[in-house]
């Protein structure tokens, strides 16, 4: 077997029997807090497939794609305009540092305050603390691109809208990707922090509800859909990223 | 493109000057260079290591403001690069846009031009058979070799179908075999379209093989030493043209001018 096969199927092969490891290591569990791992799967499917689907998972991820886009498109923007200026760049600095110190869960009160408990609250909440990983990356992008591309491109009279579809957002792509990446791990806490604090649906809301309930697989049932949702829109980013940025991952593949 | 008669003037550089910094700390990069290229012709550069032919050339295109004098092409001075000058870089490989393919970084500069679609893709497909790449339009720069990343972007400049073409170097940084192609190629595209060229090197060789004329420069503070002619018949060879007296006593008279250079100043000094 090639090294390309042996490591596919120790990566679909481990999680399995991790997981069968589990299903039979909790069988016949007695733990009130660790119900057997056969039940969680059940309540799952009961749950998520799809009685609450509609009810609680489409809001959640409705939030999380409004508060993500928003952010990535306010970050690219604002980027490109620090990025393009060092002046700006400058007065900015300080005013970005203070507002992405500022820990994140404390601006929920403040916008429950303002915007009330509805979805207006949570996508603030998720687009405040995921648009400072674009912006400073995008920021960071533009400042990288190499002089000699940007002579070029003046050279030749690109400019306006020209350099900034052609020349710069390729330029920084790269790096405005991996800020949307830390963004969407970001997003994704957000959303559930969110949904624990006066919330009346959405995924993290059921985790609580359930806990306070005591329907503990119900509880575990949550969980597995965030860790699953976690898994599956990494997948899709990175799927994205590598049509995207198939320039950038074959010249370093060509480089290595 | 102009309608210029050849042989008459198209690039003047007249009392260029550069100085980096003010006060006590400013160093003289270029201290004082006049010349003028004619329409059609083909001017070499040349100079000791160091001399500040970068930085002459970034000042010609328009890329660097001059502290002092000016550059006029067709008569109109120069105070951001102009639209009908094209430019070729040293270094390929970052003045290339690694998102695009060949066909996508010599038809980016066209789209200003507003030309139709069909005229943009003819001359992107002439350019590209003018260097000998027509079979790789598809591919990524980083796909291709060096000798070859510098084919595109002379494809590039001449697709863009400029009065005059600046080259910064363009070959040193490859190999000896794929050098003398390229300057082949040059001189073919010279040529067939009758482009001027203004190309900047240090070496002496390559400067006779392509020129008309040749431009010795001083070290710093930068200053033009000598203008040679260069009567050896066209077109040039790799072997022919090298091999007659001609081209030898022409490298001599160079490699003296640009070695003499401490001595003439010493004695200017005295």
């Amino acid at each position: 077997m090639s090294r390309r096969r042996v490591g596919l199927l120790l990566e679909v092969l481990t999680p399995v029997l991790l997981l069968v490891g589990l299903i039979v290591w909790s069988n016949g569990s007695e733990s009130f807090f660790f119900p057997p791992v056969t039940e969680m799967l059940t309540t799952f499917r009961d749950t998520w497939l799809f009685e609450r689907f509609a009810s609680d998972a489409v809001p959640s991820l409705y939030r999380l794609g409004v508060g993500y886009a928003a952010a990535c498109l306010l970050g690219v923007a604002l980027g490109v305009v620090l990025g393009s200026s060092d002046s700006a760049a400058r007065a900015a600095e300080p005013i970005v540092e203070f507002l992405r110190a500022i820990p994140p869960p404390a601006l929920i009160p403040f916008g429950i305050l303002v915007l009330g408990l509805g979805d207006q609250m949570k996508i603030f909440v998720i687009t405040m603390v995921c648009v400072w990983p674009v912006l400073l990356n995008t920021v960071d992008g533009i400042r990288g691109i190499d002089p000699t591309l940007l002579d070029t491109a003046r050279a030749y009279g690109i400019r306006g809208v020209e350099r900034l579809r052609s020349v710069v957002l390729p330029g920084a792509g790269p790096q405005v990707f991996a800020g949307m990446r830390t963004s969407l791990s970001l997003a994704l806490i957000m959303m559930v922090v969110s949904e624990l604090v006066a919330s009346t649906n959405g995924i993290g809301y059921y985790v609580l509800q359930s806990q306070r309930n005591f329907a503990i697989p119900e509880m575990w049932s949550g969980i597995i859909l965030l860790g699953l949702l976690g898994y599956l829109l990494n997948a899709l980013f990175v799927l994205v990223e590598h049509r995207v940025l198939a320039w950038h991952l074959g010249a370093r593949g060509v480089d290595h | 493109m102009h309608a210029d008669q050849k042989g008459a003037p198209m690039l003047d550089v007249i009392g260029l000057k550069k100085t980096y910094g003010t006060g006590d700390k400013a160093t003289v990069a270029i201290g004082d260079v006049s010349f003028s290229v004619s329409a059609g012709e083909f001017v070499c550069v040349v100079g000791p290591s160091g001399c500040g032919k970068t930085t002459l050339l970034k000042c010609m295109s328009g890329l660097l403001a001059s502290s002092a004098g000016e550059v006029r092409l067709h008569g109109t001075r120069i105070d951001g690069p102009p639209e009908q000058m094209a430019l070729v870089f040293q270094d390929y490989s970052r003045s290339l846009m690694p998102w695009l393919t060949v066909r996508g970084n010599i038809s980016l500069p066209l789209k200003r031009l507003r030309l139709s679609h069909q005229e943009r893709d003819q001359r992107v497909a002439e350019a590209v058979e003018s260097v000998g790449l027509d079979s790789f339009t598809d591919h990524y720069p980083w796909q291709l070799s060096g000798g070859m990343q510098q084919r595109v972007a002379i494809a590039r400049a001449l697709a863009y179908q400029p009065d005059i073409l600046l080259m910064d170097e363009p070959f040193a940084s490859v190999d000896a075999q794929t050098r003398a192609d390229l300057e082949d190629v040059v001189l073919r595209i010279r040529e067939r379209y009758n482009i001027t060229i203004l190309f900047v090197t240090h070496d002496i060789d390559e400067s006779v093989y392509l020129a008309d004329r040749v431009i010795v420069l001083s070290s710093r503070p930068t200053s033009v030493q000598e203008v040679v002619q260069v009567p050896l018949p066209s077109p040039r060879d790799q072997v022919a043209t090298k091999e007659l007296p001609e081209f030898a006593h022409l490298r001599a008279h160079i490699y003296r001018a640009i070695k003499r250079v401490p001595d003439a100043r010493a004695a200017v000094g005295a």
